[in-house]
């Protein structure tokens, strides 16, 4: 099944034709993902050839949705103009919204979260976004393909590199779905939105959550789960040498005082029985002995 | 980024805030000048972008200008929790008659902005949300609105602030509210929000954070500090120079990672190694992002060595788009390039990914009296931290 993204979703990439966009497009293709047009404006009518595949280029989003049918759009457009095209994503309608671009204001998040929710037909992932991956199936995003396998894990993460770093220590057990959140202070989707989707996937039979410094995002998703989620969740949180009042790369990871420190995000979770592990390759050996049965983590039992 | 008092007073009269008049000094002359020409009685104020300053002794009443001259010889230099004033904000004295707070900031949770409005002002507001919560005004704002005048008169009545003064403090709120949105900022404050005997509604203090992500649109480059003398913001900026991300720590081990989430984990899991071999600690935060092309690479090698604090370095890569052996050779170009006299410490490499293996025979092969190369990202950190503490 996979969440969010399945083998059957047809995706546009917005900013296909600018030399990010067609990167990724090239390599969304060579991961199986259905990749059906391009959209930019004032190009509407042009095609770019991917090796055998030609993908027509729209200039709105309204057009491409209707000549295509395309349900997903993957977002490379640079941060001045990435509201506006969100904006036009959520209008045309599409199901799901990936924003890959890095370095959008949060104003002009904030404005296209709303909008998202009230019209309430758009999940929107991101900004600032690997995207994600359901491997053997499709890609939304720059996740690299071929360092891991589909299979019964399910992983959620603020940060890029270290879901990268996951997948692949757990590429022999493989992954239903792989969600990165991203690492802005206002993002679309959060970890409680991937949980609650990964509780309620039948392929899913374990969750990996990568966290980080700054807000309370994983203290409020160790309280749901604690509510809501029966399959193990085993947990990282990064940043715990971060000092008080320092951007550590990620926008939204700050401490500000004695708010959103990797310690408070690590008893949050431990105190509803999520393992947290003290490095990422102790997370990977947690998951190991959670799916062989050795050790419990996590979930209403 | 965070602003100095002055510079938020400077947005907030821009918009129609109403701020006492002052005049910003760094020198006790220019502070005397400054009080000769407001011709009233004036405190000189620390500019520093921490609180508790009062408490500190940051802020002084100076009745004329040769008190001003004197306090503002006092402040100039003064230390508060870590952070130097190096300039001072001379200010026509305002005696309030009650003081409240105000405050527009991102609320991350429910992914909008808070209103925060309270007749408890002048000291901390999370103090007076734990003791007297029925004197803060909570408020949700919606993005596509905003905070027109009904909205604000209501919040101050929520707030509890006197019928006779709600209008003039709507105003302000409205006024408030512009320059969170036409200047991209992520909290603006108002702590306090005085009340004069006259009923004159004016910000005493103000706190404003900018969105450097909205730099774009803006000519904000003004509030931006310049480069201290001392080498560790000499660092930081020439990183950011080099389009590199870089946070200086305090400890001996240098750290290159890609993406902010691996570094951020690197220097946690280098900590964590350092405590059960010499007390070492990471030196620094650098994320060169996606790629690892050679000129990255010799950049963030060059910064980190010219560190005086670091004794080894921890370079820890996983090769997911960027494939490894690109990385090496990447490493390999840039240690030609940096040469002898640039690289005196250790390095230490860490590749994993794709063609991790691959990576690590190019390495091997270039045979660096200086670079070892280990698989795992524990064994590599341990290696570091053994190495900066020997």
């Amino acid at each position: 099944m996979a969440v969010f993204l399945t083998k059957d979703s047809k995706v546009l990439v917005q900013g296909m034709t600018g030399s990010e966009g067609a990167r990724h497009t090239a390599r969304m293709l060579a991961a199986g993902t259905d990749i059906v047009a391009g959209v930019t404006p004032g190009k509407g009518g042009q095609a770019v050839d991917f090796g055998e595949r030609r993908l027509p280029v729209f200039g709105t989003m309204a057009e491409a949705v209707a000549a295509t049918g395309a349900d997903v759009s993957v977002v490379f457009v640079p941060p001045r103009f990435t509201r506006g095209a969100v904006e036009e994503a959520i209008d045309a309608g599409v199901g799901l919204c990936v924003v890959i671009t890095e370095g959008v204001p949060v104003h002009d998040t904030i404005r296209f979260v709303a909008r998202a929710q009230a019209a309430g037909t758009t999940r929107v992932i991101g900004p600032n976004c690997p995207g994600l991956i359901s491997p053997g199936q499709s890609s939304a995003g720059i996740i690299p393909a071929d360092i891991t396998s589909a299979g019964r894990i399910g992983l959620v993460s603020k940060s890029g590199t270290l879901t990268y770093q996951l997948m692949y220590e757990l590429r022999d057990i493989g992954f239903s779905t792989a969600v990165g959140i991203g690492g802005d202070p206002v993002i679309g989707t959060t970890h409680i939105d991937a949980l609650e989707a990964f509780q309620a996937d039948p392929e899913t039979e374990a969750i990996v959550m990568i966290g980080e410094i700054g807000g309370d995002a994983e203290e409020r998703a160790a309280a749901y789960i604690e509510e809501h989620v029966t399959k193990p969740v085993v947990a990282y949180v990064a940043g715990f040498t971060a000092p008080e009042g320092k951007t550590m790369g990620h926008a939204g990871a700050i401490v500000s005082g004695s708010a959103g420190t990797a310690q408070a995000k690590k008893e949050a979770l431990e105190k509803v029985g999520v393992r947290v592990g003290k490095t990422p390759s102790e997370t990977a050996r947690l998951m190991r002995d959670i799916l062989a049965g050795r050790v419990r983590s996590g979930g209403r039992p | 980024m965070d602003l100095y008092e002055y510079q938020a007073k400077e947005l907030f009269a821009r918009h129609g805030v109403p701020v006492p008049r002052g005049r910003v000094a760094s020198t006790p002359q220019e502070a005397r000048m400054a009080a000769e020409e407001l011709k009233t009685a004036t405190v000189i104020k620390a500019q520093v972008k921490t609180g508790g300053r009062g408490k500190a002794g940051g802020v002084r009443p100076a009745p004329g200008p040769a008190s001003a001259e004197a306090e503002a010889l006092r402040v100039l230099g003064m230390d508060i929790k870590g952070h130097t004033a190096r300039t001072v904000l001379v200010e026509q004295a305002t005696v309030p008659f009650e003081e409240y707070y105000a405050a527009y900031l991102v609320d991350r949770a429910n992914r909008t902005f808070l209103a925060m409005v309270s007749s408890e002002g002048g000291m901390d507001i999370e103090e007076v949300a734990a003791t007297r919560p029925e004197a803060l005004a909570r408020m949700p704002v919606d993005p596509a609105v905003g905070v027109d005048r009904e909205t604000a008169r209501l919040l101050a009545g929520r707030a509890g602030l006197p019928e006779e003064v709600q209008g003039a403090v709507a105003d302000v709120l409205v006024a408030l509210w512009r320059v969170l949105v036409e200047e991209d900022a992520l909290l603006v404050e108002v702590n306090p929000l005085a009340c004069t005997s006259g009923g004159r509604v004016l910000a005493l203090d103000g706190k404003v954070t900018l969105d450097d992500n909205a730099a774009f649109r803006h000519d904000h480059e003004a509030f931006a500090d310049p480069p201290a003398a001392d080498g560790t913001a000499g660092l930081e900026a020439r990183a950011k120079a080099r389009g590199l991300n870089y946070v200086k720590l305090d400890g001996s081990v240098g750290v290159i990672g890609n993406g902010a989430g691996l570094v951020m984990s690197t220097l946690d899991v280098v900590a964590y190694a350092g405590s059960g071999a010499g007390g070492a600690r990471p030196a620094n935060f650098l994320d060169i992002g996606g790629g690892a092309s050679a000129q990255v690479m010799a950049d963030a090698l060059e910064i980190v060595l010219s560190d005086q604090d670091v004794r080894a370095v921890l370079v820890n890569v996983f090769g997911g788009i960027t494939a490894c052996d690109a990385v090496a050779n990447g490493i390999v170009s840039a240690l030609a390039m940096l040469g002898e006299q640039g690289v005196r410490h250790p390095i230490v490499v860490r590749l994993d990914g794709n063609n991790a293996e691959a990576g690590r025979a190019i390495l091997d092969a270039a045979r660096h009296p200086l670079v070892r190369v280990v698989t795992t990202m524990d064994d590599a950190a341990e290696l570091a931290a053994r190495l900066a503490a020997a």
